[in-house]
């Protein structure tokens, strides 16, 4: 369905010195991806691993510097302008915050319409229907369409950005971080309901998030990304029951589970995330990871240790 | 052994113009010398407004209605605002969530622990420097001569965060609140400065009262747990009772809508959803979501001890069995 | 306060919208035979030199003043938004040239403009609302690049793109409703302002010309005849413009009062 091939984002910095040749922020680099119709692939890593720019590339909210972004065959890449446009209607997405994500001055009937009427030629009534028809799916009810983002809860406006999404039977819906901004309570919900249209209507999702434990109960395979590189994929039982490289089970153990007599095993990365700006040679987790060899300098290789499961490192 | 702590019957009220929205409602709560008591609850449930009433930071339309704040033997709640002053930051210091922005964005960082330093009077004028760098490498940042004369906005989350721990610790209190002190930080970040705060309480002597919406956050760090839903405490437990037999419904329905990434676990939301606080519930604010309700949940529920230091406020806990989370 | 100045701009509209029923002179034609007569019966606010009842040519000229007024912010409104929404989405040299013009037109005492355009046009009432719309235009224009500026991140206009939109349409229809509320506030200071412009072009001579009736103008007529002794016929139309700005101004702040908290929220 999906297939991201060798994407690169690079966001150059203006630098002061006019003939010094500019500094680069590599936020994407070299990532690539396959979705299957009907899968759902969870993106995981912390902040500045590139997973949101990644996100927006293949919205084509940005424009990647380099690689192809292929949906069906179709190369959107190589769009442009009124092409582009009509795509959009086969690939959707629901953002992270619920309140930023709905113009307060449209009502919900409007926001769910509107993809409708710039995709389709359904007449008003039937895009009327069609749109009460995704409320009732989201679990928010044709009652509401006439409500306002303000008079919404943090859930309800989350359903609603689903309902928008999902209003033009995208062949993608790419999520970014869908429910870390709701309550605990809420999450369950948005998480629920996400699985059911994911059975009920087939959706092929791409879900970009920081949070495993959402991650685990709703994606069938899981990437992890660090720095701009995919460093662990594999399907997500064992991803999660076997995870491989440092980085994966170092994450992996820092998350509290809720339960006082489970003692991770903690793999410790030391210090912080380090600037994408200028990233060293060999295996970018190289000045952090307690496993580090000398050998962890040259370019990684990446294997697949297991059927469906691919590693990016030297020790595996 | 005598509470450091006590918060007893404590309520407040917000006047809004929709109306007066009760917050905290008879909120009750313990905690010892050196121990790490968890606050938890949702969004809205009152656990901040509980912290800042602690230390009598809230301000109108905020007002606190009744109940009393026994901190080493004086009822908070009566001292004058100059008492109160030689409390707040020496005795009891605040960490609070969004560092970045709780730290003062036009001074060196290490200068705000040098004059919060000549404040408590806790450094000769002379050593305040010195002192202020010591706890900035006792918070783990490395470099620290370096990192004193940096701005907050030239700090990372994390060691925002280290900062805020440092000047919170820096009085020696005898009391740590930490509101959410891990929210919005990657999950190594905050693995790294829930161990520090664990450290330094165990070193310092300190008590903490950490309060999160984290249900493994609590696990992992705390001694006793205390759960409040919708502006009332709920539960008091040792986090181990809380866990293997939690005794609210609230408390039970809380632990199965969590999704783990361990794969245990139902993930069942919770039915219903949060009660307004403006026209709150008589009794319990649990009972029309509750699944055990009973007539006398509309009334003003007693606590029932049901266990060795586990208590819960609930009439309809005997009898229920928790099948909750295999293990 | 505000509820009275409201009140006061209300009637003032209404009475400039119903002038020619309601009042019983006609405020042009004179009548030698009661020139400057002192406030009285049969005229209220007395006479002029040419025996027009200044009651009539007040509520009359009422009628000029809010027009002209209306007109000009409207105007200025428009071209000030679209300019200004422009140069906020788009940002680059767009954005570098649009905001050197505002520069440019900001550069003049916004009264010295004001003449400098009357003077070269000439004063008809539709240059004097060109006139005064030109100087305004940097203020709206400023008001909803900065809106614009903001709100272009929110994640509502990402998702005006994901969903398919095409630009203008995300940035008229999307995005600059969403910068109004600041702007309405501005608008009704606005028009107190434009009135105040119009009243002094005329009062210098550059604005609407005689005999059509007008504040300012006639506040001018009045002050040769302070020392005459015949009071009535500058103090009234000056009390007029006085009152009416005055009333805009006063709603214009309890518009921002009430607007504010929200407009936060949004």
């Amino acid at each position: 369905m999906l297939s991201i091939e060798r994407l690169q984002m690079h966001f150059p910095l203006r630098s002061l010195i006019p003939w010094r040749a500019p500094r680069v922020v590599h936020a994407v680099d070299g990532v690539s991806l396959r979705i299957a119709p009907g899968e759902t692939l969870g993106l995981v890593g912390e902040s500045g691993c590139g997973k949101s720019t990644l996100a927006r590339c293949v919205l084509r909210l940005i424009e990647p510097t380099e690689g192809r972004i292929l949906l069906e065959d179709v190369d959107l890449t190589a769009l442009g302008g009124e092409e582009l446009r009509r795509r959009r209607r086969d690939v959707q997405m629901v953002f992270q915050d619920p309140t930023a994500s709905l113009n307060p001055r449209l009502s919900v009937a409007a926001t769910v319409e509107e993809p409708l009427a710039l995709h389709t030629e359904l007449t008003v009534r039937a895009r009327r229907a069609r749109a009460d028809e995704v409320l009732e799916e989201v679990g928010l009810g044709a009652g509401l369409r006439d409500r306002y983002p303000h008079q919404l809860s943090g859930g309800q406006r989350q359903r609603v950005n689903i309902a928008r999404a999902i209003a033009t039977h995208p062949r993608l819906v790419v999520l970014d971080e869908p429910t870390s901004a709701l309550d605990v309570s809420l999450r369950a919900r948005v998480i629920l309901l996400l699985g059911e249209l994911k059975r009920r209507l087939g959706m092929t999702y791409l879900f970009i998030s920081h949070d495993l434990s959402t991650v685990r109960y709703l994606c069938d395979r899981v990437a992890v990304m660090y720095l701009g590189v995919v460093v662990e994929e594999a399907p997500a039982a064992r991803l999660f029951g076997h995870p491989a490289h440092p980085y994966t089970r170092a994450l992996l153990s820092c998350i509290p589970v809720p339960d006082p007599d489970v003692t991770p095993e903690r793999l410790t990365f030391a210090g912080e995330v380090p600037s994408p700006i200028d990233i060293p040679a060999g295996c970018r987790l190289r000045g952090r990871c307690p496993l580090a060899q000398p050998v962890c300098a040259e370019p990684v290789p990446v294997r697949e240790i297991a059927p469906g499961h691919t590693v990016a490192c030297h020790l595996v | 052994m005598t509470d450091l702590l006590a918060l007893r019957d404590l309520s407040v009220h917000f006047d809004t113009d929709d109306g007066v929205v009760q917050a905290v409602d008879g909120a009750a709560l313990r905690i010892g010398p050196g121990e790490v008591v968890g606050l938890v609850g949702e969004s809205g449930s009152g656990k901040s407004v509980t912290a800042l009433a602690i230390l009598r930071l809230l301000r109108p339309p905020a007002r606190v209605v009744g109940g009393r704040i026994e901190f080493a033997g004086r009822d908070l709640l009566g001292l004058s605002e100059e008492e109160m002053r030689s409390v707040r930051g020496s005795q009891i210091s605040m960490v609070f969530q969004s560092p970045r922005t709780s730290l003062n964005p036009v001074l060196p960082v290490g200068r705000q622990i040098e004059r919060l330093l000549a404040l408590h009077g806790a450094a000769a004028p002379g050593q305040a420097r010195e002192r202020a760098v010591a706890m900035l490498r006792e918070v783990g940042i490395a470099e620290p001569e370096r990192r004193a004369g940096q701005y907050a906005h030239q700090l990372s989350g994390g060691m925002c965060q280290r900062v805020m721990i440092a000047m919170a610790l820096a009085t020696n209190p005898r009391l740590l609140i930490a509101d959410e002190p891990t929210t919005g930080l990657d999950v190594s970040i905050a693995a790294q400065i829930l161990e520090l705060l664990r450290d330094l309480g165990r070193r310092t002597g300190a008590a903490i009262l950490l309060i999160t919406h984290d249900l493994g956050v609590v696990a992992r760090l705390c001694d006793r747990v205390v759960v409040m839903h919708a502006g009332q405490t709920v539960e008091w437990a040792r986090v181990r009772g809380l866990f293997h037999a939690p005794a609210h419904p609230y408390t039970r329905a809380l632990l199965r809508s969590i999704p783990r990434v361990d794969g245990a676990g139902a993930m069942e939301p919770i039915p219903g959803g949060v009660p307004s606080l403006l026209a709150p519930p008589p009794g319990c604010r649990f009972a029309p979501r509750c699944s055990l309700v009973q007539a006398e949940c509309a009334a003003p529920v007693s606590v029932r001890t049901i266990g060795e230091d586990h208590a819960v406020a609930c009439v309809a806990v005997e009898g229920a069995e928790w099948s909750g989370r295999g293990r | 306060m505000s509820l009275a100045a409201l009140g006061v701009i209300v009637a003032v509209t209404l009475g400039a919208a119903a002038a020619p029923l309601i009042m019983p002179y006609d405020p042009d034609a004179p009548d030698a035979d009661h020139a400057l007569e002192a406030p009285g019966p049969r005229h209220w606010l007395g006479t002029d030199l040419y025996g027009r009842d200044q009651l009539t040519r007040i509520v009359h000229a009422g009628r000029v003043d809010l027009l002209v007024a209306l007109a000009a912010t409207a105007m200025a409104l428009s071209v000030g938004a679209v300019l200004g929404a422009v140069s906020g989405y788009r940002g680059g040299w767009i954005d570098q040239l649009l905001m050197r013009v505002i520069d440019t037109i900001q550069a003049f005492p916004s009264f010295i403009l004001a003449m400098g355009i009357a003077a070269a046009l000439g004063n008809s009432v539709t240059n004097i609302v060109i006139a005064i719309a030109i100087t305004h235009v940097p203020i709206y224009a400023r008001l909803i690049r900065g809106e614009m500026l903001r709100i272009r991140e929110m994640e509502y206009a990402e998702a005006a793109r994901t969903v398919g939109n095409r630009q203008r349409r995300i940035i008229f229809y999307h995005l600059l409703p969403n910068c109004f509320p600041p702007v309405i506030v501005q608008a009704t200071l606005a028009m107190g302002f434009a009135i105040l412009t119009v009243a002094a072009l005329s009062y210098i001579g550059l604005g609407i010309r005689p005999p059509t009736s007008e504040w300012g103008a006639m506040t001018a007529e009045g002050a040769g005849y302070i020392v005459s002794g015949e009071w009535w016929i500058f103090l009234f139309p000056g009390v007029a413009i006085m009152a009416t700005v005055l009333s805009f101004n006063l709603v214009g702040d309890a518009l921002r009062d009430v607007l504010d908290p929200r407009m936060k929220g949004v």
